[in-house]
């Protein structure tokens, strides 16, 4: 073997170990939730790579809390809710944004990024006032608007670079063919925009489902929370107990479905995120 | 089929002028082209006559009734993009369909309108087919399917075939040349490629900065150009300009005093200009004869082009940088490094006053 031969072979082990040492990194927390919430509450305690011993016992549990199945359907309902909301406003947005020109255009886009750099606990009183006002207090609704609040100035922004990409001439020929600007919305970008609408609505999705701080304030009985905060509240037999099998178990319920939608969808939410940064 | 009138048309973005008194009569059926060089206004005029632009002073007509303030759909007008702009979802027949569709009418005549349409353009094999799976020229035939397929009264095109290679936009250029022959509607057509604008034309309107120069037939544009512009823009080579000095005038025109070609007696009428006037001397490169000669009036060649057909003589001009070029049918007896002297024919100069415009024939010989 020449040095060169081996220069190379070491730079490659060194890199594959470097990409093993970052996955470990990443995925090994997770891993280690999955097989704790298999193992029996008496097993919990013993560190081991690959439970002894299997039982479904902290799923029967968690399942079996009627508070908690509630919780999940509140998620679904507040996740979704917001994607829809925030995809439709985000998209006539975008088109305004990205198409029209109007005086202020720059100002409104600029002030858009700027609240998207705002910090939650930043606005948390207010918004709470605001959702008390609205009397959306301890009801779904209330997480909808403060989260449709957080995910539009993204959205918007990531359409809008996107809506720019599209040929001029597209929406002229639409014009030609006599589109009002609902139906070239609609007809002829809508099918275009699906993959940066994928990226934006996954990510919308995901920060609906994990939020936890509006959550946690803007909630107050079981019946109206959402999984993370369901899940910080999960409580053991005892007030000196923490129910480490029922938290993974609920926190790996809560997370597959996620880790699902982002395999299916990784490919476009990066040629969607990518979008308008290289042109080509 | 409509026929189409500006009258002071005028377009003002922010602070450009970019139209700028445009009048401009387009009879029913007529193929019109707008030419002249990138910037001079010619797609901002199509796209006004579209209605994509708003008009900000004068008056467009389309038929007998005023459009300024109508939107496109209700214009009658179809316009070809130059990009094609065809919606890439959608099939050539959902492609051909979605203005029809659009305009509520039912869908059996939805299908003979574009069956129909399909069939002038012999796009009847692709209709299911996306615009990806097309070829440049299929691409180009779907844009003016769908342009077509509402039966508009006007038909705009806005550079065509800029997006296609060499063979292809002389084939498509056919295509249209019989698609207006057949349809016989009023076709408005945008390029800056001169050749296209002579071959495909009824009327070609020339455009600089924003102004009409001159509109014309092909012909007249080519034998009469209005102005310096119009003699250099049509026709391939470009004409040869060289400077010249108003000496006399004659019975049936004037005589001016050219360098290295000396006196010459022309049929233009310089009445209104005074002996000594600075003036410009249009050739058209077949219009120039060549006599070898030596001394000073003597040219110097340059380079020769061979053709085939053909043959380009590139001369070393008296004044200025750009050479002067000789056009004659191959074989050339031309040389490089050889001198010559240069003979225009009197009959087809054209001479320019100083303000570019050209000098009017006399009277006798716009009789003859």
């Amino acid at each position: 073997m020449t040095s060169r031969q081996f220069n190379k072979l070491a730079t490659r082990i060194g890199f594959w170990l470097l990409v093993a040492f970052v996955a470990i990194i990443a995925v090994f927390p997770f891993y280690y939730a999955v097989i704790t919430s298999f193992k029996p509450s008496s097993d919990l305690f013993r560190v081991e790579l690959w439970p002894s011993s299997w039982s479904l016992a902290n799923y029967v549990q968690v399942f079996s809390q009627k508070s908690f199945l509630q919780a999940i359907f509140n998620s679904i309902l507040v996740a979704t809710s917001v994607v829809f909301i925030a995809l439709l406003l985000g998209i006539t947005a975008s088109y305004a944004l990205g198409r029209v020109r109007f005086r202020g255009r720059t100002t409104v886009l600029l002030v858009i990024l700027g609240v998207s750099m705002f910090p939650q606990v930043a606005v948390l009183s207010g918004l709470f006032e605001v959702i008390r006002a609205l009397n959306l207090y301890n009801n779904p609704g209330g997480l909808i608007l403060s989260y449709t609040i957080f995910t539009l100035p993204f959205t918007v922004w990531v359409l809008t670079t996107f809506m720019r990409q599209l040929p001029m001439e597209l929406e002229e020929a639409a014009i030609m063919d006599g589109a009002t600007p609902w139906v070239t919305i609609t007809k002829v970008f809508l099918p275009l925009m699906w993959p940066a609408m994928a990226t934006t609505g996954l990510l919308a999705f995901i920060a609906a489902w994990n939020e936890f701080l509006f959550a946690l304030t803007f909630t107050l009985t079981d019946s109206q929370r959402t999984v993370p905060v369901a899940i910080a509240l999960l409580s053991g037999g005892s007030a000196y107990e923490l129910p480490w099998g029922p938290i993974m178990a609920a926190s790996v319920i809560v997370t597959v479905p996620l880790v699902i939608l982002v395999i299916i969808f990784q490919r476009r939410i990066v040629s969607g995120l990518t979008a308008g940064a290289v042109k080509g | 089929m409509a026929s189409v009138t500006l009258d002071k048309v005028n377009k003002v973005f922010g602070s450009t002028h970019i139209i700028k008194d445009v009048d401009l009569n387009i009879g029913n059926g007529e193929f019109v082209v707008f030419v002249g060089p990138s910037g001079c206004g010619k797609s901002t005029l199509l796209r006004l006559i579209a209605g994509l632009e708003s008009i900000s002073d004068g008056e467009l007509s389309i038929g007998d009734s005023v459009v300024n303030e109508l939107p496109p759909r209700e214009r009658g007008v179809g316009m070809v993009f130059q990009s094609y702009a065809l919606y890439p979802h959608m099939t050539v027949y959902e492609n051909m369909a979605f203005g029809l569709k659009l305009a509520k009418m039912v869908k059996e005549t939805v299908d003979d309108r574009v069956m129909a349409t399909a069939r002038i353009l012999q796009l009847e094999d692709l209709l299911h087919r996306k615009p990806k799976e097309l070829s440049g020229g299929q691409r180009q035939r779907v844009a003016m399917g769908r342009a077509m397929a509402r039966e508009p009264r006007i038909l705009l095109f806005d550079e065509p075939l800029s997006n296609l290679d060499a063979s292809l936009r002389v084939q498509m250029r056919n295509e249209i040349a019989r698609l207006h022959q057949r349809l016989e509607s009023t076709m408005i057509y945008v390029t800056h490629d001169q050749v296209e604008a002579m071959t495909l034309a009824d009327k070609i309107v020339v455009l600089n900065a924003g102004r009409v120069e001159q509109v014309g037939t092909p012909h007249e544009l080519y034998q009469r150009p209005a102005t310096k512009f119009v003699a250099g823009f049509i026709g391939s080579p470009t004409m040869n300009f060289m400077p010249a000095r108003l000496a006399g005038h004659a019975d049936l025109g004037c005589r001016v005093e050219v360098e290295g070609i000396g006196e010459l007696t022309l049929p233009q009428d310089a009445d209104r200009h005074a002996n000594g006037e600075p003036l410009t001397l249009g050739v058209r490169p077949e219009h120039l004869r060549l006599v070898e000669a030596n001394g000073d009036n003597a040219f110097e060649i340059v380079n020769v082009e061979y053709l085939g057909n053909e043959v380009y003589v590139y001369l070393e001009p008296k004044a200025g940088e750009t050479l002067l070029i000789h056009r004659s049918e191959a074989p050339s007896p031309w040389r490089v490094g050889q001198r010559v002297a240069l003979t225009p024919d009197p009959e087809h100069v054209h001479l320019f006053d100083p303000q570019d415009r050209a000098l009017p024939a006399t009277r006798t010989r716009a009789a003859a």
